[in-house]
């Protein structure tokens, strides 16, 4: 395959203060191949990560979206990330009746100490929204008035 | 208050004395065989026998069990005492010619042959006496009456309950103690299940862990203590003067509030029983590091002299690096502190038996720190042997006598590139470094990470070495990896000092990030305030209306995300931040 023929994903990562991203940062220090198409944006907790922030993403042309955190009992808040778990859950059923393929969101847990952990999920994610190609969205979730969050929240 | 006389000297006495305590206090010697200071007196082997003046002549009495009468006048050392004693010893000789206590008493008493011979005699040096003194201190003061006496007159015998191994006993030796003629022998497996010549550890029930300890007071071991066996013995209580001693101490649980902690819960040593090719807890006279430290300790239970399980020097000597180190199957790190100790030993062993050969097996020889290669040149100048090796197995050498209690090496010697078989007769493993086995345990107490090596992680490896996620939450020494004294000592006095400047300042800085609920937009739907981790949203009726309480509130956002009104903003992590973050990372393709 020629060099501008093949998809590059665009994929959002968010990730936790204390788990994920310190893990994230060790990838880098460490000096492992994570895939640069994880765009990382860091939250204090997976629990922050607000359904409506992943479907923006979407909308905004993210591919894909990773939401990590810290394993189950090791959230800096205690209890963060057994929230997310169950928004995701919910949130890949609203993706699926958005027609949004619901592997195009993951989630997964991330420690401190697991750069390499972050490296390998970065780089499988990344293949896998490539095997799935680019998002296509439907004109519902483009011009989806429940999105609009400024106007609710400004 | 009595007066008594005793030899011609007077002696006041409290009432209930026996002449035997009199005498004593007054240096006059009595001989005694049955009579123990801690037991009842008893009265039966006469051995104490002594002469009281009475107004018609004199009564021959034992001293040990006849108390002080008002204006008794005692006699010790008459013809009449000494023919008295002779001829109990005599009879005592007719039935027990060998017994070296008799014998010796016969000596000081000037009985040369005996005149009589029992036909139930018993030649055996450690034949019993019938003192009883074994059975009445398992009674009397352990409390466990674990053996008796069964028959009587010539036939009597000391045995335990229908001649069986007694449950009642508890093995504490008290009856081995006092017997006066080894009839009794204590053999005991220590209860830590090791050979009792050569414990590493405390072997009484009362003890000061280590001359250093902080506090310097004994302690109490409940699993070797005959009290919480029987309820009884109690005899440290009796004589502690100070009535420190008290059984019924309990651990308790004390709170403090503080607000700062440092955690240096250190390290353990690796179990080398696992490895089982190194035969640790297998073999006699293979020892792990720590075993090695204890017995280079001048106070550690041979005095720092290097000695196999026979009390003999080793001949040679083989120490073994990264024991469970570097090794895929256990820890992959290095434990960082083995290579300089494993030289501390060669060079101590060296100096405290200059005859024995020691060899060194070391994968790769790690002295990285200030004067430490410098002590690895002294140690090979010193002459010992160091093997580029992994060590693949330890063995019994073979089983001719001449082999006996002799080990193989077995090692490829990388340097020479050949296979070795080297004989030694002690081994010491150097152990590998490794979390507290409750360092889960410790880690989810105090919302702490773990790096992959188990140990506590810090908060940034090169940044902030000694802090960690939590705030307040600081750690120091091996709890945070494998390091050596200096090491632990330089990160610690680092933490103690981050902690005393937060003292120092009196105010805490806490994060800016923090949620806050606009009232105009709440609906008082309280969703968000099950949810807060921290319980900071607390509910106001009046207003119907959620407010967080900021001092209360960590910012993890949870509430942020959850309100469906969309009321609550999160500081530093607010929706349009986070939009406008999403729209810049998706801005370029
Ligand atoms: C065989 C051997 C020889 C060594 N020789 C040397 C040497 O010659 N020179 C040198 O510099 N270094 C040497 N070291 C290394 C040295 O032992 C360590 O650097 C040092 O002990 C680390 O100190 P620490 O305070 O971090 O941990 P530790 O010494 O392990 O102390 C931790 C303490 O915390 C306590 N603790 C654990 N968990 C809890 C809990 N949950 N609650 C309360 N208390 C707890 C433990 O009981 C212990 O007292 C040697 C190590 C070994 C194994
Ligand atoms: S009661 Fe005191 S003397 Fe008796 S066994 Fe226990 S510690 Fe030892
Ligand atoms: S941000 Fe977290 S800690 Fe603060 S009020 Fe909301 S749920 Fe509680
Ligand atoms: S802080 Fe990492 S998931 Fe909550
Ligand atoms: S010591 Fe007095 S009778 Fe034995």
């Amino acid at each position: 395959m020629k060099e501008q023929e093949r998809f590059e994903p665009r994929i959002i990562g968010f990730l936790c203060n204390w788990c994920a991203y310190t893990g994230a940062d060790l990838a880098g220090v460490s000096r492992m191949k994570s895939a640069p198409n994880v765009r990382v944006l860091r939250l204090m907790c997976s629990g922050r990560v607000d359904p409506t922030f992943v479907l923006r993403a979407f909308q905004l042309g993210a591919d894909g979206v990773l939401v990590a955190g810290c394993h189950p009992g090791d959230c800096h808040y205690q209890e963060g990330n057994y929230k997310a778990l169950r928004r995701t859950l919910l949130l890949k059923r609203v993706l699926r009746q958005f027609g949004i393929d619901e592997r195009r969101l993951r989630l997964e847990w991330i420690s401190a100490s697991e750069g390499e952990k972050f490296a390998r999920v970065a780089n499988e994610f990344t293949e896998e929204i490539r095997a799935l190609g680019p998002l296509e969205l439907t004109a519902a979730l483009e011009t989806g008035p429940a999105l609009e969050l400024e106007e609710v929240r400004a | 208050m009595i007066t008594v006389n005793i030899n011609g000297v007077e002696r006041q006495v409290p009432e209930g004395t026996t002449i035997l305590q009199a005498a004593r206090a007054l240096d006059v010697s009595i001989p005694t065989l049955c009579y123990h200071p801690w037991l009842k007196p008893f009265g039966a082997c006469r051995i104490c026998t002594v002469q009281v003046q009475r107004p018609r002549g004199y009564e021959l009495l034992t001293a040990c069990n006849t108390p002080c009468e008002e204006g008794m006048v005692i006699r010790t050392d008459t013809d009449n005492v000494r023919q008295a004693r002779r001829v109990v010893l005599e009879l005592m000789l007719a039935r027990w010619p060998n017994v070296p206590v008799l014998q010796q008493l016969a000596a000081e008493l000037g009985v040369e042959k005996p005149r009589f011979r029992s036909e139930f005699c018993d030649e055996d040096p450690e034949a019993c006496i019938l003192c009883l003194r074994c059975v009445r201190i398992c009674e009397e003061v352990v409390g466990a009456s674990a053996i008796g006496y069964e028959d009587r007159g010539i036939k009597r015998r000391v045995v335990t309950p229908f001649n069986r191994e007694s449950e009642a006993c508890v093995a504490c030796g008290a009856c081995a103690q006092v017997c006066l003629t080894h009839h009794i022998k204590f053999e005991p497996e220590d209860y830590r299940g090791k050979p009792p010549e050569f414990l590493l550890g405390p072997n009484t029930a009362i003890f000061i862990p280590t001359p250093q300890a902080v506090p310097k007071v004994p302690r109490i071991d409940p699993e070797a203590c005959i009290h919480f066996k029987t309820n009884g013995c109690q005899k440290c209580v009796e004589v502690c003067e100070a009535k420190a001693v008290n059984h019924e101490m309990t651990d308790q649980e004390i709170e403090i509030e503080v607000g700062q902690i440092l955690l240096a819960t250190g390290y353990e040593l690796f179990d080398a029983s696992v490895m089982s090719q190194y035969g640790y807890g297998r073999l006699d006279n293979v020892y792990s590091a720590l075993d090695i430290e204890r017995m280079l300790n001048a106070t550690g239970p041979t005095g720092g002299r290097v000695l196999l399980k026979n009390g003999q020097p080793p001949r040679a000597v083989a120490i073994i690096h990264c024991v469970g180190s570097r090794d895929e199957n256990y820890q992959r790190y290095c434990s960082r502190v083995c290579c300089m100790y494993a030289l501390k030993f060669a060079h101590l062993i060296k100096e405290r038996c200059p005859e024995a050969e020691v060899y060194d097996f070391y994968i790769d020889m790690r002295a990285f720190g200030k004067g430490y290669e410098e002590f690895y040149s002294r140690v090979l100048h010193e002459g010992t042997n160091v093997i580029r090796g992994k060590v693949a197995e330890v063995v019994q050498a073979g089983w001719s006598k001449q082999d006996e209690g002799t080990l193989l090496v077995r090692c490829e010697d990388t340097l020479i590139g050949r296979f070795r078989e080297i004989p030694v007769d002690m081994v010491i493993l150097c152990n590998a470094i490794v979390p507290q086995r409750d360092a889960e345990r410790v880690a989810r107490l105090f919302g702490l990470s773990r790096s992959p090596d188990g140990f506590f992680l810090e908060r940034h490896p090169k940044l902030d070495p000694v802090a960690t996620s939590t705030d307040g939450l600081f750690v120091a020494g091996c709890a945070q990896g494998p390091k050596d004294i200096p090491d632990s000592v330089a990160q610690a006095s680092a933490a103690a000092a981050r902690m005393l400047a937060t003292i120092a300042k009196g105010v805490v800085e806490i994060d800016p990030v923090r949620a806050e609920i606009n009232e105009e937009f709440c609906s008082g739907c309280r969703v968000c305030n099950a949810l807060c981790p921290y319980s900071a949203i607390e509910y106001l009726a009046d207003k119907n209306v959620s407010r967080v309480n900021s001092a209360l509130c960590k910012g993890c956002g949870t509430c942020v995300a959850a309100c469906p009104a969309g009321a609550i903003t999160g500081y530093g992590f607010n929706d349009r931040q986070i939009q406008a973050e999403l729209e810049g990372l998706l801005a370029v393709r």
